[in-house]
């Protein structure tokens, strides 16, 4: 059985429920009910219809439920009082989830969870191992968020933009575990393209085939990191990158810019240089110009300078980072580069062990770390 | 069993024997030091004996309460710090005597040259709950 079917099918079920009636909360344990119900049972017998029969154990459990809660009585009343069913919704059942799921209400640690539960179809174990929290932690995080938009309307547009930051957090920040978060992200905007037409899902899901083609290449075998310059490109997986070049393309084509569009112009700039020493510096630092219109973040501005750097040599670099607030985190790794670049050794190594200090994750100080070491030596030989 | 933390310090501990900061070491002798760290950790998920491990960064706020209705207070941090917690690992062992060991094995981790850091590690009993026959 695919277990990646069986949930791509979570978001419509969900929706059907909730379309016959049922609250959001209950509709969604009744929908973990029958999935984990079909992990047991359709290995031995198989469903002609799995929609179709995921549909009726869904029900069948939320009705079980329902007739044993104590509140059954309330909710019948508070669903007589409900106005009758009019026309057919505006909006698919798969996009209000990923809106209702990203409610502006929730935090983004809240809509993270409630996303991969309830339009991703993972279970709470699978999302706890994820990020390294106990189960009954999630599980209390999901049952919290599930309150927090249970009144919230389901039949209005939401802010796309508030999907398409929750997604991205769940392919930036995916941690470890038996579930590939990254690959769930992709797999999860992929849909979300399907259900809207804009160009900044587009641009998102193209942000992450072209950074998640790079995977492969991206750790070394004993799991140190490898920068972008020393990555072997012979690994990138040429298909995603194809892929997210043509949606990119398709999504610019229509003038209508934006963040994600942007960073993905970027990264397949960068996916389009068969060696480093040739990739378009001159268009990435653009692409960092209108990235700054967008965004005005110092983040941005701090890659910028690293683009400077590259295509108008480590001095213009400097000058660039010389602007920005040097509390800025990765500003010493940044700074550590270029004086590198530009030649002054000494300044480099002691701004490498820095910027080690500061780092924000293991890897990235382990890498630093080795970058200072490689020019303490070098300079000791 | 018995759980025990194992405490790797920044600052506070007695200094190693073959004590170079890591950034004068060769970066071939960073990775054989990664690599002993890790096949440490797998061989007490092995032996049934690791429970958790984590890195903390070096720099670390002090906070307190301030009275109703106002924020907290926050302090720091101090460059002047004498006890300065870099990172932990928590074991679930036999006894006493396992646990030393094992802290003896994660200091002897390759350092510069090579040779073994010798590194003062600190080991703490967890209190456990109280067992169920008393007398």
């Amino acid at each position: 059985m695919n277990e990646v079917l069986l949930r791509s099918l979570t978001p419509s079920v969900l929706g059907v429920l909730v379309r016959r009636g049922a609250d959001f909360a209950a509709a969604e344990d009744a929908v973990q009910d029958a999935l984990v119900e079909a992990v047991r049972a359709w290995p031995a017998d198989p469903p002609h219809d799995p929609k179709g029969w995921l549909i009726t154990v869904a029900w069948r459990r939320f009705l079980d439920a329902t007739r044993a809660d104590a509140a059954r009585r309330r909710r019948e009343n508070l669903l007589d009082e409900e106005p009758a069913p009019g026309p057919a919704p505006a909006v698919d059942d798969t996009l209000q989830l990923y809106f209702l799921c990203a409610h502006p209400s929730l935090t983004p640690a809240s809509a993270v969870a409630l996303t991969l539960r309830a339009v991703g179809g993972l279970t709470t174990r699978q999302i706890a191992q994820a990020y390294l929290v106990p189960e009954a932690t999630m599980a209390q995080r999901i049952s919290r968020a599930k309150r927090t938009v249970s009144t919230v309307r389901f039949d209005r547009p939401g802010d796309v933009a508030t999907v398409l930051r929750v997604l991205y957090l769940v392919f930036n920040e995916g941690y470890s575990g038996d579930v590939d978060l990254a690959a769930e992200a992709v797999r999860l905007t992929r849909r979300l393209a399907v259900a809207i037409d804009h160009p900044e899902v587009a641009g998102l899901l193209a942000l992450m085939l072209l950074h998640h083609a790079r995977r492969a290449a991206r750790t070394a075998p004993d799991g140190s990191l490898v920068p972008l310059a020393e990555q072997d490109r012979g690994r990138w997986d040429s298909g995603a990158i194809a892929e997210g070049v043509e949606i990119l393309q398709a999504a610019l084509a229509r003038d209508r810019l934006g963040e994600f569009q942007a960073q993905a112009a970027i990264a397949a700039l960068h996916a389009d240089a068969p060696t480093a020493e040739e990739t378009d510096w001159v268009q990435i630092v653009e692409w960092y110009d209108e990235l700054t219109r967008l965004t005005d973040s110092p983040v941005v501005r701090l890659n910028r300078a690293v683009a400077v750097g590259e295509a108008d040599g480590p001095r213009a670099g400097l000058a660039a980072l010389a602007t920005l607030d040097a509390s800025l985190p990765r500003h010493a790794a940044v700074a550590a580069y270029l004086h590198e670049r530009d030649g002054d050794l000494t300044t480099a190594a002691r701004l490498y062990a820095e910027a080690a200090r500061k780092a924000p994750n293991l890897a990235e100080r382990d890498h630093l770390t080795r970058q200072a070491a490689r020019l303490n030596s070098r300079r000791s030989r | 069993m018995a759980k025990y933390l194992l405490l790797k310090h920044y600052r506070g501990a007695p200094a190693s024997v073959n004590d170079v900061p890591m950034d004068r070491w060769t970066p071939e002798e960073i990775s054989a030091h990664m690599q002993y760290m890790r096949d440490f950790a797998t061989r007490l998920e092995e032996t049934g004996e690791f429970v958790d491990g984590q890195a903390l960064a070096p720099e670390g706020t002090f906070v307190r309460y301030d009275g109703e209705g106002r924020p907290p207070v926050t302090d720091g941090p101090f460059a002047e710090t004498k006890d300065l917690i870099a990172g932990w690992m928590v074991i679930d062992v036999d006894g006493y005597e396992r646990a030393v060991e094992l802290a003896g094995d994660l200091s002897a981790a390759p350092g510069a040259g090579g040779r073994p850091i010798h590194e003062w590690l600190e080991v703490r009993p967890f209190l456990t709950a109280p067992p169920t026959v008393t007398e």
